[in-house]
């Protein structure tokens, strides 16, 4: 053990906890990091290289770190953690790395959870820098002050958080930290009125020849391990430094019992104090001298320094290049950097008016105790490239840097992305400013002009299930149900936008295709029923509401009548099918308007963006009423049977209820809307009422169906049934490329009206090509082969291996069987309307199927079933 | 994270809108009259400027109103429209 007796400012000695770290348990202290606990038990390396495999150990103490990473095995797991920043815990167990992480499957044992909150000032980082900011702004309001360390000193009229991580700065004042909790982390989402930035300094190391060994560690935190958690990390030690804070961690290290057996300082002249005090504890100085490799022992550790002035038996080499102010967080939003040769760092450029300002080191403000500037230093002068690591975490050395220079690239960015330097998990924390002053030197640039990589948020990893919080499960996705869920919730079910619908209704051992089958049946030749309350529905009152449906939709609409009802399309100003759906004029000035389950919510947007921006003084509201009503479709040549036996007192026969019209009726009792409107073909009510009289009219139908064999039906059914008269659906038929007459549906569109959104577009030559892709069926050729959906349509015979094959279309609904029993579907196909009776190849995954082009009804062409 | 001011709701964090592209775009009051050229530059043709833009934003998840609010496309300073 290396544990000191006494000391450690952030372990709890009364507290020992058990870590296994690869099934080898160690004894640690509450308070201590994974990192301290390794080096107390003297663990010899932490992990390997990730390409090179050379063995590596702690370099840093905190978000520096570019080496320990583990695989974190208990409370569920989580890959790559950096051991720096991993608070132990009884029973905390991991498995050391080569550089890689695993992705763990299994379901997180903690809730992590979000907290939103504001403040008119928030402070990152608690040292005094920190604290005397928060002090100072008190008189504020709400003040907070956060840091990443175990636990923080009150501080009188301010909030403080401790083990808080903050992870990324926006604009307009957002911060966002992670809070490490016992029972799961806690991702805050702070509104702060100014921020100050006191996030300190990191140290960054010095490149040599096989300095990336166990053994080699950053100075100033190979002090902290010493003051914070009493661990030494090494016994006989040699110090390579390049500034003051370097030759002050030397004097702690020394004074704590490391024997230091040489300091090699790369400037010309160190202070007196420092001079002095080496001077009295007997430790030589080297200035203007440089390490120029370190040997190993059989496990790969340092055992030997190879320096230019000469070499020295150690087990420790501690390196200091300088301090790289935390400029992370400042540079999230775009706050701009500039190389300081007196700090021999970037440091930050804050403008007066900033709501963001920088304090203490990570301004570039000097730590305690520094007399002399610090030298501008990167690497050793001499050594083999291809053993000069720059980033270990991703295995990148100077040769690859110059290999990357010798492309031709010059632009940090570039040689960031050709090396993959500063990409690991540390995203350059260690590597970053290091490197950049190396390729400075390789360019013969200024280290100011060569500029740093773009620093994003996340400033350290997050996990998904932090960042998913409590949204998952049941809670990742609101669910919609409509009011007669229960009764059909048997029936496996289809997304749809948001909603659950019922697919289809298999009986006991019953196949899907053979259930659509049965289901098309019973509607082609006696009645179905279906739950079709998920239809979008919006209530549009006013007098000016006929104005605005002329204007959104193709067809004319202000002449419609009370009780009528009429289908229309809508189109974007660009020409293009957006929706599709019915609207019923209800009254003079209230008119009910339906649309596609899934687009009801884009439509909704829509009439009111059109409504408030363009056309202000049109006198109507629109109101959402889809949650209102539920809707049972009653489909079928029986289907005014089941109606009149439901609703004594509606007359249903073709000449007093029309196509197209609807009535108000007692249905089962139930006041109730009933429209005579078709989705298939086939003569059809749809009865509405009250949502929570839905299960109630269900019920009904079924009982007085009953006597006709009515059967439940799903959405594929639905979709066979209307494939079959050739009625697209928006956004599967169409794609944002097809406009009406593409679909055959010039029916639709208004040569009357002087504009409707869409109609200029329509009038490009463009959109009146007739070779466009129309909407057209398909039929296997040998009536039996199945056609796939989303195929691509060739022509017949075409060699499918002479790339490229030119496409004529492709498949947009494919279905085993019609009414026929035979596969058919519908596809957008170039010049379509002139092909019918054409033979062309469908080709899925390489396979092609021979097909007939034909028209897009397949069933009652003449549309003779309507009325029954 | 961008906070807009919505005339009717006060400052609201961006998650709580939609976007709406450059401000000031009408639609044309006689679209048959315009040709191909300027009737493409309605649909498609935005400004994209280095500085102040005057932008439309709908408060979807609020007030359901659109409104006009002024950003700086570099900065992201956000002002009530002059």
């Amino acid at each position: 053990m290396s544990r000191l007796p006494t000391g450690g400012t952030r372990i709890d000695r009364s507290r020992p906890v058990t870590v296994t770290v690869d099934g080898t348990a160690i004894e640690a202290y509450a308070g201590d990091t994974l990192a301290s606990a390794m080096l107390a038990a003297r663990l010899p390396l932490v992990g390997r290289g990730v390409y090179s495999g050379r063995p590596r150990g702690i370099v840093g103490v905190g978000h520096e770190e570019p080496n320990a990473w583990v695989q974190v095995l208990s409370r569920g797991g989580e890959p790559m953690v950096a051991a720096t920043a991993l608070e132990v815990y009884d029973g905390l167990a991991v498995e050391r790395l080569a550089g890689r992480g695993r992705l763990v499957l299994a379901d997180d044992e903690v809730r992590h959870d979000a907290l939103f909150s504001h403040w008119e000032v928030v402070i990152v980082g608690g040292g005094p820098a920190g604290r005397a900011a928060a002090a100072a702004a008190v008189d504020e309001g709400r003040v907070l002050l956060l840091d990443d360390r175990p636990a923080l000193e009150p501080l009188d009229g301010v909030s403080t958080m401790a083990r808080t991580t903050a992870t990324g700065l926006y604009g307009h004042g957002r911060l966002v930290a992670v809070q490490r909790r016992d029972g799961g982390d806690r991702l805050h989402h702070l509104q702060c009125g100014r921020v100050v930035l006191a996030t300190g300094a990191q140290e960054r190391g010095l490149a040599v020849e096989d300095g990336d060994r166990p053994g080699v560690m950053l100075a100033l935190a190979a002090a902290s391990y010493v003051r914070r958690y009493a661990v030494l990390p090494g016994e006989r030690a040699v110090a390579w430094v390049a500034h003051d804070p370097g030759l002050r961690a030397v004097l702690d290290l020394a004074d704590a019992g490391v024997r230091v057996l040489a300091v090699l300082d790369v400037r010309d002249r160190i202070a007196e104090p420092y001079a002095d005090a080496l001077s009295a504890r007997d430790i030589p100085v080297h200035l203007g001298a440089e390490v120029v490799g370190t040997a190993g022992d059989a496990d790969g550790r340092v055992a030997r320094v190879l320096t230019s002035a000469g070499d020295v038996d150690a087990d420790l080499l501690v390196v200091s290049g300088g301090m790289n102010p935390a400029v992370q967080l400042w540079s999230h939003p775009g706050g701009r950097t500039r190389w300081s040769d007196e700090v021999a760092g970037f440091v930050p450029v804050v403008p007066d008016d900033s709501r963001v300002t920088v304090v203490g080191a990570a301004a570039g403000e000097r730590l305690d105790r520094t007399y002399l500037p610090p030298a501008t230093r990167f690497r050793s002068s001499v050594g083999e490239p291809e053993r000069i690591f720059l980033d270990p975490h991703r295995d990148a050395t100077l040769h690859d840097l110059r290999r990357a220079h010798a492309a031709g690239l010059t632009s940090v960015e570039h040689v960031k992305r050709f090396t993959t330097i500063g990409t690991g998990a540390d995203q350059g924390r260690g590597a970053g400013v290091l490197s950049v002053g190396v390729l400075a030197e390789e360019l013969g640039r200024p280290v100011g002009e060569v500029g740093t990589t773009t620093y994003r948020p996340p400033y350290v990893p997050l996990s998904f299930g932090l960042l998913a919080g409590r949204n998952r499960g049941q809670l990742s996705d609101p669910v919609r149900l409509s009011q007669l869920h229960d009764r059909v919730a048997h029936a496996p079910m289809e997304d749809v936008g948001q909603w659950k619908r019922p697919w289809y209704f298999p009986a006991p051992q019953e196949s899907l295709d053979d259930a659509v089958a049965r289901e098309v049946r019973s509607v082609r030749n006696g009645v179905g029923m279906m739950d079709a309350s998920t239809l979008g529905k919006i209530l549009l009152q006013g007098p000016d509401v006929g104005v605005l449906l002329d204007r959104v939709y193709t067809n004319l609409f202000s002449t419609l009548k009370v009780p009528q009802v009429r289908y229309g399309v809508m189109c974007g100003p660009d020409g293009m099918v957006i929706d599709d759906g019915t609207t019923a004029r209800l009254s003079e000035t209230e008119w009910l308007m339906s649309t596609t389950t899934g687009n009801a919510a884009v439509v909704l947007d829509l009439l009111e963006e059109w409504h408030q921006t363009e056309w202000p003084e049109l006198d109507l509201t629109m109101t959402s009423v889809t949650d209102q009503w539920s809707v049972v479709a009653i489909a079928g040549p029986a289907s005014r049977d089941v109606v009149a036996a439901l609703a004594p007192g509606l007359d249903c026969s073709a000449e007093a209820f029309g196509f197209m019209e609807w009535r108000e009726a007692m249905v089962a009792g139930i006041p109730a809307r009933v429209m005579r409107i078709s989705f298939s073909g086939e003569l059809a009510f749809e009865v509405d009422v009250p949502s929570w009289w839905g299960a109630a009219l269900w019920d009904a139908v079924a009982q007085a169906g009953a006597a006709y064999g009515i059967t439940p039906y799903g959405t594929e059914t639905m979709h066979v049934l209307r494939a079959e008269k050739g009625f697209p659906i928006v956004g599967q038929d169409t794609d944002g490329t097809v406009t009406p007459y593409d679909l055959g549906m010039g029916w639709a569109v208004s040569r009357k009206k002087a504009d409707f959104i869409g109609k200029r577009s329509l009038a490009r030559a463009d959109a009146q090509r007739p070779d466009r892709r129309h909407l057209v069926g398909l039929v296997p050729v040998d009536g039996s082969s199945r056609i796939v959906e989303g195929a691509q349509l060739v022509a017949h015979g075409a060699d499918l291996t002479a790339f490229p094959v030119p496409m004529a279309g492709h498949v947009t609904s494919a279905y085993p069987a019609g009414h026929d029993g035979r596969p058919f579907a519908l596809a957008l196909l170039d010049a379509g309307r002139d092909r019918i009776g054409e033979v062309l190849d469908a080709v899925d995954d390489l396979v092609p199927v021979p097909v007939r082009v034909t028209g897009p009804v397949s069933y009652d062409v003449e549309g003779a079933r309507r009325d029954g | 994270m961008i906070r807009v001011p919505c005339p009717h709701c006060g400052e609201r964090d961006e998650t709580e809108f939609h976007y709406g592209g450059e401000a000031g775009v009408a639609y044309p009051a006689d679209p048959g009259a315009l040709d191909d050229a300027a009737w493409s530059s309605y649909l498609f043709v935005r400004a994209n400027p280095r500085g102040w833009l005057r932008e439309r934003w709908f408060h979807g998840a609020g007030c359901r109103r659109w409104f006009a609010v002024e950003r700086h496309t570099v900065t992201d300073e956000i002002r009530s429209p002059s």
